[in-house]
């Protein structure tokens, strides 16, 4: 196992500190940061995301290895924006009005940013319109909305509709996710995507802006 | 009314309420800064709700105060009401109940992670469960019913919480359990086997599941807990995962799909049967008379 590998297998147990170390020392030791986050921390991101597909690792494990990434991403970030790696597009995040569950959607955020995703977070209890005049005037890409309460997911069609009026081409795309939530939900308040989980919100947003 | 404990003791099954949250937004009412504002402000619905749900067969009546322990409640900037929403809920219908069926004080999670995977004591957690409990058990709730709960060191928590300041009153422990290919767990990776030994070890009187993904799972389900669990078994489903039809949120499962499914639930032995987000008046009737059916038959 090389250091990276180190830094990915650290992050799949979840000790924040080992990551930290370690990217620390990559760093130090001249790896560029594009390469720490890629064969490192996203690395081992990847793995926990596919263990948390299979319902081999649950919240808990995701939690703690998500925590391990920040730890990481905060001492690589600032040297990838000086490093001039490009931003894919703003993914505008927050969990629908009425609703205060910020779990699933922050670690989408997270997800998100170390795929090299800019991210504004609004935070939870959003309002529609929110939502709609940040993307306009960020320039987003992707609207990403969440919602845990089956009594707080109808708000999410109202998202789409302000969002059709004020974009009527289309070019910002929502996409939606949390616990209640389908594809058949998704498709019936016309969002342009659903995922299951933090690594599937991250595969949409790329698939939705190729596709673009 | 006789007790919960001797009545499931003696082998009944008992019927439950439905939702609440969806009760209350079918009355035009939004959750914008949570549900448990109406038990000051609309007392008059929430009788209306519950005399709507007496009407209908339930035997068990649920307050409105799933988010009301301080914690949730905080997230609306209402903590420091947590007494007074508490025990306005348990008011605001027990002249509907009349005595004619068992409050059931409503507990659910508080929203916050525990740590290490979040960042909130227990101590906290535990503090805000018992100023919540005591609060309904003053007012007049005859059980506890905690519910929704995915994080086993939560549930165990609050369990644990009515235990300190409510000894006698029976206590419910339900969790949120999500079918995969691998079995049923909860979010937070909790077994039914872990949860009944964790609950029950905490001093549950009933463990079970709630919400989820619809009856015909909960009956899978059912069959799990009747393996494991040493203690009468509560099972209150959502009518389906919600589809959004003509502007509105719908629930698949009608009253009679609903209750298609009670008789394999009475097989497995579960002890309260009742409904959870979707569910109404009308799907508890169906449940009710499902219910009724088999003690006609037995008796």
């Amino acid at each position: 196992m090389d250091d990276l590998e180190r830094i990915g297998e650290s992050l799949q147990r979840g000790d924040h500190h080992a990551v930290a170390e370690l990217t620390a020392a990559a760093i130090a030791a001249g790896v560029p940061a594009i390469e720490i986050l890629e064969r490192g921390l996203l690395a081992g991101m990847d793995v926990v995301g596919r263990r948390f597909g299979a319902h081999e690792i649950f919240l808990p494990e995701v939690l703690l290895a998500a925590r391990a990434m920040k730890a990481g991403m905060d001492l690589v970030k600032p040297r990838l924006v000086s490093g001039a790696a490009p931003s894919r597009g703003t993914v505008v995040l927050g969990t629908v009005k009425g609703d205060v569950h910020d779990i699933g959607k922050n670690l989408v955020g997270i997800m998100l940013e170390g795929a090299g995703y800019e991210v504004v977070d609004l935070g939870t209890g959003v309002a529609a319109d929110a939502f709609v005049e940040t993307a306009i005037a960020r320039e987003a890409s992707v609207i990403g909305l969440s919602a845990l309460l089956t009594t707080t997911m109808g708000g999410m069609r109202e998202v789409v509709d302000r969002l059709r009026e004020r974009d009527p081409e289309r070019r910002i795309k929502v996409i939606v996710g949390g616990a209640p939530l389908t594809q058949a939900f998704a498709d019936s308040i016309g969002a342009d995507g659903y995922s299951w989980d933090a690594a599937g919100a991250v595969e949409l947003v790329r698939r939705l802006l190729e596709a673009a | 009314m006789r007790a919960l404990l001797d009545r499931v003791g003696a082998g009944e099954t008992l019927c439950g309420d439905g939702a609440w949250g969806t009760q209350l937004m079918a009355r035009g009412l939004a959750p914008g800064d949570g549900f448990e504002i109406f038990n000051a402000t609309r007392p008059d619905l929430l009788a209306e709700i519950a005399s709507s749900y007496l009407e209908a067969g339930a035997e068990l009546v649920t307050t409105n105060t799933f988010g009301g322990s301080p914690l949730a409640l905080a997230t609306h900037g209402l903590d420091d009401r947590t007494e007074e929403l508490n025990l306005a809920a348990v008011e605001a219908i027990r002249g509907a109940v009349a005595g004619r069926a068992l409050i059931s004080g409503s507990v659910g999670p508080t929203g916050r992670l525990l740590l290490p995977h979040g960042d909130t004591p227990p101590e906290i957690v535990l503090d805000g469960f018992r100023r919540q409990i005591a609060a309904l058990v003053a007012a007049g709730a005859d059980l506890v019913c905690i519910e929704t709960m995915m994080d086993l060191e939560e549930a165990r928590l609050a369990v644990r919480a009515a235990r300190e300041v409510a000894a006698p009153v029976p206590v419910i422990a339900t969790m949120t359990f999500d079918p995969t290919p691998r079995g049923f767990f909860t979010a937070m990776g909790v077994t039914v086997e872990q949860a009944c030994r964790g609950l029950e070890e905490a001093g549950a009187d009933l463990v079970g599941a709630n919400c989820g993904h619809g009856i015909e799972a909960m009956v899978a389900l059912a069959a799990v807990f009747a393996e494991h669990a040493h203690t009468p078994i509560v099972i209150q489903a959502n009518a389906g995962l919600p589809e959004q039809r003509d502007g509105a949120l719908h629930y698949p499962e009608d009253p009679a799909f609903m209750a298609a499914r009670v008789p394999a639930l009475l097989d497995l032995g579960v002890a309260v049967i009742g409904g959870c987000c979707g569910t109404g008046p009308e799907h508890i009737r169906a449940i009710r008379a499902a219910i009724d059916a088999r003690r006609r038959r037995l008796s």
